[in-house]
């Protein structure tokens, strides 16, 4: 075996050995990469109950409610297997809408209403016209009619 | 003809020279055509209107981000295996365009965060492995510039190169090992991309354009190192005569 031989098989090994050592890493922090909880998983109590944590899902359709105040607002975000009540006393995302992404930090309370402190509207990786989009929408509702 | 004659830093100067300006005016040509569909012809987005087309300078200045690391990874894995002299060069002439473009990539995701998501800034585990990739980019050029022996320095600094490549698979699979704020990818080999066709078109003729660009000005650099390098050279002595 030559040197320069030896030596690139010398740098492929080391580059394997921090390959695995970062995956061991990585595995290790799993649960403070993760960015929110779903509903499911605060319900498992996965979440930390003592200190503030982020939760993600889906807005509930229908369930965005203003409080006279006009600034509370409160909504259901779901996972589609679970949900959660969240309060919420400020300036929401132009994204936040009904049936959409959200990504809300706070804390839950005894009463299991989920007090959020931000509002983080989490869009998904689509891109199209509007028509386009119109067009999808019809056609879901077309299938559904189908199916019942 | 033999490839291997384009690893003497002699002739690569010389065939450097001949093909700057051909990815240079590709890259100008590439980037108006991108920009007149990005910002004319590419459609209105469903949900978040206007402020996707951002999305235009943001995703290919991320691709060439992590893109340029691994080839100056590569070009530093063969130096130090192969000891040639051009493949350091390489690597240091690449990476201040990476650092540009990490820079740009995030800067651009905060201005596109901010109308979007309603924050700047989160540290969610892609934006956090970005902002590592600037970290290293930064690091880098620094160790090279601290080091005053000139093959000590490309190995230490290629030897960081390397270790720290295993950030990028970490940045590109971030969205989908765990929850993050950032959505997901678009375009990907492993299924159809999830964006109309114009929009599609627009950014993959932008992302071409950061190609040339990025070829054409490490051209440019790794000339200036080699002049650098080889000024004690015969044929740097010749050619300086030449021109004076």
């Amino acid at each position: 075996m030559k040197s320069r031989h030896k030596k690139l098989l010398v740098i492929v090994l080391a580059l394997a050995g921090i390959g695995i050592a970062a995956t061991l890493i990585l595995n290790a922090f799993q649960s403070n990469l993760v960015f929110f909880f779903s509903p499911t998983q605060v319900a498992n109590g996965e979440a930390p109950g003592d200190r503030a944590f982020r939760i993600g899902g889906l807005v509930e359709r229908g369930s965005i409610k203003r409080d006279p105040d006009g600034l509370t607002v409160r909504f259901v975000v779901t996972d589609t297997a679970k949900s959660m009540n969240v309060v919420y006393k400020g300036i929401l995302p132009d994204l936040f809408k009904e049936g959409k992404g959200v990504v809300a930090e706070g804390k839950l309370g005894s009463d299991g209403v989920f007090t959020s402190t931000q509002v983080l509207a989490k869009h998904d990786e689509n891109y199209m016209p509007p028509e386009a989009a119109h067009a999808l929408e019809q056609a879901q509702k077309a299938q559904k009619s189908l199916v019942k | 003809m033999n490839l291997y004659t384009y690893a003497s830093p002699a002739n690569f100067y010389i065939l450097a020279g001949k093909l700057i300006p051909w990815f240079a005016w590709g890259a100008g040509l590439f980037t108006a055509w991108g920009l007149y569909i990005a910002f004319f012809l590419a459609p209105t987005d469903f949900q978040q209107s206007e402020a996707y087309r951002i999305i235009f300078i943001h995703v290919p200045a991320a691709w060439m981000s992590m893109f340029i690391y691994l080839v100056m990874a590569f070009w530093g894995a063969i130096g130090l295996a192969f000891n040639t002299r051009l493949s350091f060069m390489m690597a240091r002439a690449l990476a201040p365009t990476g650092a540009i473009f990490t820079f740009i990539a995030l800067w651009t995701g905060a201005w596109w965060g901010k109308p979007m998501w309603g924050a700047w800034w989160v540290w969610d585990a892609r934006l956090t492995s970005e902002l590592i990739l600037l970290f290293l980019y930064v690091g880098i050029i620094a160790l090279w510039a601290a080091i005053d022996d000139i093959k000590r320095g490309d190995r230490a600094g290629s030897l960081l190169t390397l270790i720290g490549a295993i950030n990028v698979p970490i940045i590109y699979f971030s969205v989908k090992w765990w929850n993050t704020l950032h959505q997901g990818a678009s375009v990907s080999l492993t299924k159809a991309p999830s964006m109309a066709a114009t929009m599609l078109q627009g950014m993959l003729i932008l992302a071409i354009a950061a190609w040339l660009y990025t070829i054409a000005v490490a051209m440019a650099r790794v000339r200036r190192i080699i002049l650098e390098r080889e000024r004690q050279s015969e044929w740097v002595k010749a050619l300086l005569e030449k021109e004076s």
